[in-house]
């Protein structure tokens, strides 16, 4: 290169004092790229451009690399630093924390990733190097026109707001309050206790469910600290991290709290008997004026407005007749409550697959065949046969059972996933079977999925027991018989892959262990909140690995099975996490927000609110007096969105302003623009 | 160049079967569940289920796939297609494995494959199927004990009902059929 | 106003199913359809063709396309009757649209033949879906005169048809109900079926009885089960192995299962007020006469054979713990 150094279109001198360190990350970035070459090229090249001192090194993210910088920022008056490395998802923090232990404002540290977007995507070590010199330049334009930030403090409200009553939001729930801080425990169903006040037995100690999870769910309801919002829903939310406004609508019970003793004589007494499919799973009923099973917290029962005669039809009122406090209200309307919070924790739980869809087994149609929820009513001591495994008559008892493995899961017809507890669930439905009515049982499986503590010792002991186990995925479950030991009984036909033939095993009753799917209103749900869930509706955490609690959204966490299937451990877990972030946060008073975030200038701004419904973070309002727009900053995450959209370009991004892109950019085009006369003279 | 690019390196059976398949086949996404197997019609009469034959397909058995009768019982009912949870185009691949068993003649059993064969060489020559030229030769040749009670009782009955004509029916262009099944064989053959 | 098809009949249909030919021509003017045969049209290649070479299967009916494809009545919808036909023409077109490898090798081969045929420009449908869809339920309700009071059909669809569905047209593989709605509309009592869309063994008679006899038992037995009276098919070769086949399944299992099997549109001509003979009855091997004179009608004998005793009937609706609602909300396939 022997022509003149071109010079970039606008761009002046300027005074700033920058300094350049290119990393060799060992040998991922010095493997394919020259580093010394970039080193010396920023050292000479853009010397004219303000690098003061250039320097390479195996590690910068080391101490002794980093040290490196502060000493130059130190000794040499850096007044700009670029860091030629990793991705800044990385390291940005490391760097900017030299610097400012240097006393250099952090936010004029510039991030050059030559690692992600050099090094590890391209085999050619010379264009490598010469891509590196590119990103280092831009990196350097740019930083020139950065400006020191300073991070927002925005006061943390110590109340807190947990969606979800199940033993995820018990769990953290009491968590928080025994720290002394508020709680808003909001459920929709009358109690709270979630699928496990459902559950019989759980897996793999085979504790009562309800014996475990009651005393919790007294707790929650006794606390001072707790205030219990069940029959209730989250109906807006506004503001951010450390200070969001909730609006809950508490639906009417038409029951007078105050004055309800929890007597239940209302139930006894109501003559509208209907099927109970929340609770009972289908396979029990309830009255129109209920509570949803006995150990309800809190005790009070609701009555089912659509479900009621006095309501549909104007007659009965017998529950009011009956009331002995007189506790049974009529006239109730739904109330809603604002409330006050600094972080929320969503814990909505899951729902079951419905296996009407996989009609090749039957369900539905066949009455013996029964879901997952239904068999755990069943072998529950309060549920419709108090705990007897019969069949749908009733009454008789089988002599063979079948449970299926897989439902609805690990199948891209339905769910692609593993729901990951149907396994041991299966497992602990063949020893109660085996228990309480000493059939033979099969398990039908594709793979047994018995990992965590004690889980395949369970498998050994419920293989002692003498349950059959057939690998392979049933095919069919139908009561068309082909021999005669089959007539009247459901076979079940399916691949014995390890004997390696078709069999059909017929059996009097088929459990169906159902996969795990998102709420039904998951997605709506996520949308009020304004964090992001995955295709299928599974909320998606901040970090799959090393942040399964938090959401991209600050303030906002989750935990249970509201961001994917999980056993009781790992929900309780989760939820005792959640609370921890939580109190973590509250005993901070205030948390630092990034500056990196969007700004309008209101000068500007025609009020075309082109931009108001653009925002995903909801982090746009419109002052209607003065016809502006406003960037919440606590709210913006820094997307670049309206920064985009605004045709008059009155929002501009601070740490990412249209004057650093731009110079970015020309930066970026300089070792291009150098080279290419010597290309045209080649071709000539 | 990595092994698994290397163009000296012999084909696997599994490559060869995904190749010759139309279309993405996704064979090798087979977890090997059994679904097919059980739903098979006639799974319980194959010496291997599909299953079965998919395992000895990755495990490179290729003459042991090719002589079983699997390929050969299957009906094409589609039930394991729509039912594998891999979405594996299970049909699709027991086509391919015809194909391939034809070419290699080795299937013990050659009664299906000779159905096969007759039938095409009707289409081929009069452009529409015969059924009684069909089931004649194709009974004397592989059922002959069955074949006087077969016409005495199926054969009658279907020709006194007019449901069946004792001579082929040919179409007007067999010429040009011909000419376009030759041009499909060169090109299946490049 | 008559709507106007392209119609492809398939070898089945001109001779061994010719009840099925001569019902849907007896019902086409009730039903407000036109139907033009393509043009010199050849075998579809059944499930043998392609068994030799999927590639020449697809050069074979690749012709068909193309023939239907040159002929313009106003409709670009080419009709087939017997499900492997559909299946064939289908499945062909459908490869074609995804692999334009595939597509040119086929233009190549019909190149040879001056033959030349658009991926995608017929939409190959079968009559049940052009009855459901396009007729509609309505229609065919107004044109019964006779309704099938009292007769218990069973709806047999096999599989090519509901399996796989490359164009999505049926919702459920597993358990379709399009034929029921038909056979509903015309009066008649439809049974449940769990066999409905279970392999008739197609071409299996000819490879091995044991294994053939033993898939039509099944659907045989599967309909009497349910104390059908007679059962319906929309498929040539189903028809024939639960037909024909059923008394050589008599024969070799030692039964005595008579359960008449017919083209769903003879019932629906007798429904129309045609005359039986017109409609092919008393062509099938396992008479209909019994089955239709239990509902009053008068159709012609066929010497099948002497149909065995009824039954016992089945047990009363259980009481005790609750069934989930059929058909679910949303996700399910249920009354059309």
């Amino acid at each position: 290169m022997t022509s003149a150094p071109i010079k970039l279109f606008d761009e002046p001198p300027t005074d700033e004092r920058i300094g350049v360190y290119v990393c060799h990350c060992g040998s991922n970035i010095a493997g394919t790229v020259d580093v010394a070459e970039v080193r010396d090229w920023a050292s000479q090249r853009l010397a004219a451009r303000g690098v003061v001192v250039s320097r390479d090194y195996k590690f910068m993210c080391s101490s002794l690399g980093q040290e490196l910088i502060e000493r130059d920022i130190k000794e040499k008056g850096l007044t700009r630093v670029v860091v030629a490395a990793c991705s800044p998802h990385l390291h940005e923090a490391t760097f900017r924390g030299a610097c400012k232990r240097a006393g250099l404002n952090p936010y004029l540290c510039e991030l050059a990733s030559i690692r992600e977007h050099v090094s590890w995507v391209h085999t050619d070590k010379s264009a490598a190097t010469d891509k590196a010199k590119a990103v280092v330049s831009g990196a350097v334009e740019r930083v020139v026109k950065s400006t020191a930030l300073e991070p927002l403090h925005v006061p943390i409200h110590p109340a807190t707001l947990v969606v979800g009553g199940g033993i995820a939001g018990i769990q953290a729930a009491l968590e928080i309050a025994d720290a002394g801080f508020k709680v808003y425990l909001v459920e929709r169903e009358p109690s709270i206790g979630g699928h496990m006040s459902q559950f019989d037995k759980t897996f793999p100690t085979l504790d009562c469910a309800a014996c475990i999870l009651t005393p919790r769910m007294v707790q929650a309801g006794a606390d001072p600290d707790i205030e219990l919002l069940t029959w209730s829903e989250v109906v807006d939310v506004k503001g951010y991290v450390g200070n969001f406004v909730v609006t809950i609508k508490k639906k009417a019970r038409y029951v007078v709290t105050e004055l309800c003793t929890g007597c239940g004589v209302c139930e006894q007494k109501c003559p509208k008997k209907l099927v109970d499919d929340v609770y009972e799973a289908g396979l029990g009923y309830r009255k129109a004026v209920y509570t949803p099973f006995p150990q309800a917290v809190p005790k009070y029962p609701v009555i089912d407005r659509p479900n009621c005669t006095y309501f549909q039809k104007g007659t009965c009122r017998v529950c009011e007749k009956f009331c002995p406090p007189n506790a049974i209200d009529f006239t109730q309307t739904d109330e809603y409550q604002t409330v006050e919070v600094g972080n929320i924790i969503l814990a909505t739980g899951y729902d079951l697959f419905d296996p009407r869809r996989v009609t090749q087994y039957g369900y539905g149609r066949l009455a013996n065949v029964f879901t997952s929820l239904e068999f755990e009513r069943l072998t529950n001591a309060a549920g419709p046969t108090n705990g007897s495994i019969v069949m749908r008559d009733g009454k008789t008892v089988p002599k063979t059972v079948g449970i299926i493995h897989c439902v609805g899961s690990r199948d891209r017809n339905y769910n692609n996933y593993c729901s990951a507890i149907c396994c041991m669930q299966s497992l602990k439905f063949a020893h109660l079977v085996k228990e309480r009515t000493g059939a033979q049982v099969y398990n039908f499986y594709i793979d047994m999925r018995t990992t965590a503590k004690a889980y395949d010792e369970f498998y050994q002991r419920v293989l002692e027991e003498g349950t059959l186990f057939v690998r392979g995925r049933v095919a069919e479950v139908t009561d068309a018989a082909r021999e005669e030991n089959e007539e009247g009984k459901l076979v079940i036909q399916v691949e014995d892959t390890l004997a390696g033939r078709q069999r059909r095993i017929p059996v009097d009753m088929v459990v169906l262990s159902a996969a795990l799917e998102p709420r039904r209103d998951a997605k709506d749900v996520a949308k009020l909140f304004g964090i992001s869930c995955s295709a299928d509706g599974w909320y998606t955490e901040k970090h799959p690995k090393l942040d399964p609690v938090a959401t991209m959204t600050e303030g906002i966490y989750v935990a249970g099975c509201v961001t994917g299937p999980k056993d009781i451990p790992n929900t309780v877990t989760q939820g005792a996490a959640a609370a921890a972030r939580v109190l973590g946060k509250i005993q901070q008073r205030e948390i630092e927000i990034e500056p990196v975030r969007a700004t309008v200038d209101q000068t500007k701004c025609s009020g075309c609110r082109i931009c108001n419904n653009m925002c995903p973070f909801n982090a746009i309002i419109f002052h209607e007096d003065r016809m502006v727009t406003e960037v919440i900053p606590a709210l913006c995450q820094g997307c670049g969105t309206c920064v985009a959209a605004c045709p008059a370009g009155a929002i501009s991004g601070s740490g990412f302003s249209n004057e650093q892109i731009m110079s970015q950019i020309e930066g970026l085009l300089l070792l291009n623009l150098e080279k290419q006369p010597a290309r045209e003279a080649v071709m000539a | 160049m990595n092994a698994a690019n290397d163009p000296s390196r012999p084909r696997s059976f599994l490559e060869e079967v995904v190749a010759a398949t139309l279309g993405k086949s996704r064979l090798e996404m087979c977890i090997q569940c059994g679904t097919c197997g059980g739903s098979c019609p006639s799974g319980m009469d194959m010496d291997h289920t599909p299953r079965g034959i998919f395992a000895l397909i990755r495990a490179d058995m290729r003459e042991e796939v090719l002589a079983s009768n699997t390929p050969w019982y299957c009906v094409s009912c589609y039930y394991c297609t729509v039912r594998c949870p891999q979405e594996v185009h299970i049909t699709d691949v027991m086509y391919t494995l015809k194909n391939i068993a034809i070419q290699a003649g080795l299937y013990e059993d050659n009664t299906a494959a000779d159905l096969a064969t007759t039938f095409v060489g009707q289409v081929e020559q009069y452009g529409r199927s015969f059924e009684f030229g069909l089931a004649t030769r194709h009974n004397l040749k592989h059922h002959p004990l069955n074949m006087p009670k077969m016409a005495a009782g199926l054969g009658l009955g279907m020709l006194s009902r007019g449901r069946m004509d004792l001579t082929p029916t040919r179409i007007q262009g067999v010429d040009q059929l011909k000419r376009i099944l030759a041009r499909a064989r060169e090109l299946e053959a490049a | 106003m008559m709507a106007k098809y392209l119609f492809y009949p398939g070898c089945s249909m001109e001779r061994t199913a010719r009840p099925y030919l001569d019902s849907v021509l007896a019902i086409r003017e009730a039903l407000g359809i036109e139907l033009e045969d393509v043009h010199d049209w050849n075998c579809c290649g059944a499930t043998e063709y392609p068994a030799i070479s999927v590639m020449g299967a697809h050069a074979l009916v690749g012709r068909n396309l193309a023939l239907a494809a040159q002929q313009s009545n106003g409709s670009r919808t080419l009709v087939a009757g017997c499900s492997a036909c559909y299946l064939n023409l289908a499945k062909t077109d459908h490869y074609m649209r995804q692999s334009p490898d595939l597509a040119a090798k086929v233009n190549n081969a019909l190149g040879a033949g001056g033959l030349a045929y658009q991926a995608g420009s017929l939409t190959v449908r079968h009559f049940l879906d052009i009855f459901i869809n396009e007729v509609g339920l309505e229609k065919i309700r107004s044109a019964v005169v006779k309704p099938l009071k009292g007769l218990r059909v069973a709806c047999y669809y096999g599989c090519q048809v509901p399996r796989p569905d490359y164009d999505q047209r049926f919702k459920n593989h597993e358990y379709p109900t399009q034929l029921e709605a038909i056979m509903k509309a015309c009066g008649a009592t439809v049974i449940d079926f769990p066999m409905k869309s279970h392999c008739c063994g197609g071409h299996m008679t000819q490879i091995s009885e044991r294994t053939a006899y033993g898939m039509i038992r099944r659907l045989v037995a599967g309909a009497e089960q349910y104390e059908a009276d007679i059962m319906v098919s929309l498929c040539p070769m189903c028809q024939l192995n639960l037909d024909a086949y059923q008394v050589e399944m008599n024969k070799f299992f030692k039964t005595h299962f008579h359960v008449p099997t017919v083209f769903f549109t003879q019932l629906m001509g007798i429904a129309f007020g045609k005359d039986p003979l017109a409609l092919g009855f008393g062509r099938e091997f396992v008479s209909a006469k019994d089955a239709l004179g239990k509902i009053g009608l008068d159709v012609p004998e066929s010497e099948g054979q002497v149909p065995a005793p009824k039954k016992a009937g089945r047990a009363s609706k259980q009481e005790g713990l609750p069934m989930p609602i059929m058909p679910a909300p949303k996700t399910f396939e249920g009354e059309v």
